[in-house]
């Protein structure tokens, strides 16, 4: 079953987004069964419908001066970042051919996940009933999907470098007060994100056949 | 009179969250059109119309939650 990749590179959250929605048309009107963008992100702030606002410490200045723009979101969670320092899947797959079942496919991602840090030597797990996945007790990737005519948008951020862990506090992730870790944090080195991008679409590429 | 009726959206999960109604009491709305967003875990889902009509009746509140097989409002078919 082929999946077509889309590599962004380092771009905006709008202009992934829009990428998203051209690849869900694609999905919902041809035979494409899966396909998958990977990018990185500028600053952003993100919220579903559901987030609670006061989850966003940071005041609207602040955020104005660190350049971190805020988007409402259609996804399932609460409220999340991005930054450059993480590597960003976003999944569109058509679940009338794979399996009709959101949990599932949440933990299929979670799955991915593991096995990508396993590569790098990292330990991952999942923790019942917090989706994502953790090293200990810490997050070190989130996942927030959006499902329509059962075809999955949205998807999964994974920390790999340091570089923005601070701008966690910008925020209580997920609306819970959780530690967030990276997986520069947990190895002790610098991790080249080119290198887990290429490890995690390889995954989602063997994967696909399920 | 057309029940809306919450899907199986999971194996073995019974429940899921109203997260949004995109039409009012009253509204008319076309087949498939989204009528519901349904959360559940860390996803959202929408339900579209089953039919042409008028959404007479929202039976589950925005936040509150929803049994599969339960009814989430009522359409009466135009």
């Amino acid at each position: 079953m082929p999946l077509k990749v889309i590599e962004l590179g380092l771009v905006d959250f709008q202009d992934a987004w829009d990428r998203q929605r051209e690849l869900f048309r694609e999905v919902k009107e041809s035979r494409l069964r899966c396909g998958l963008i990977v990018c990185r992100h500028y600053p952003a702030i993100t919220v579903s419908r559901r987030a609670n606002r006061n989850n966003i410490l940071a005041s609207p200045e602040v955020l104005k001066n660190k350049g971190v723009g805020i988007y409402a979101v259609e996804r399932g969670g609460d409220v999340t970042y991005h930054g450059p320092g993480q590597l960003i899947a976003y999944p569109v797959f058509n679940l009338n051919y794979f399996k009709k079942d959101i949990h599932w496919f949440l933990r299929f991602l979670e799955g991915l996940v593991i096995r990508c840090l396993r590569e790098s030597g990292i330990k991952g797990d999942r923790i019942e009933g917090l989706t994502g996945v953790w090293a200990g007790r810490s997050k070190i990737a989130a996942i927030g999907i959006a499902v329509r005519n059962w075809i999955t948008f949205h998807g999964l951020s994974l920390n790999v470098q340091n570089s923005d862990l601070s701008n966690f506090s910008l925020i209580r992730p997920c609306g819970m007060d959780i530690m967030v870790t990276s997986m520069e944090t947990i190895s002790g080195k610098v991790i080249p994100i080119e290198k887990i991008q290429r490890d995690l679409v390889n995954l989602f590429k063997t994967s696909c056949g399920i | 009179m057309v029940k809306i009726l919450l899907p199986q959206l999971s194996e073995g999960v019974q429940k899921a969250t109203v997260s949004y109604w995109y039409f009012k009491a009253g509204d008319k709305v076309n087949e498939k059109d989204d009528l519901v967003e349904l959360t559940t875990d860390k996803a959202t889902f929408n339900l579209p119309s089953p039919c042409s009509g008028t959404l007479t009746e929202i039976l589950v509140l925005e936040g509150s939650t929803v049994n599969v097989g339960d009814s989430l409002g009522i359409i009466q078919e135009s």
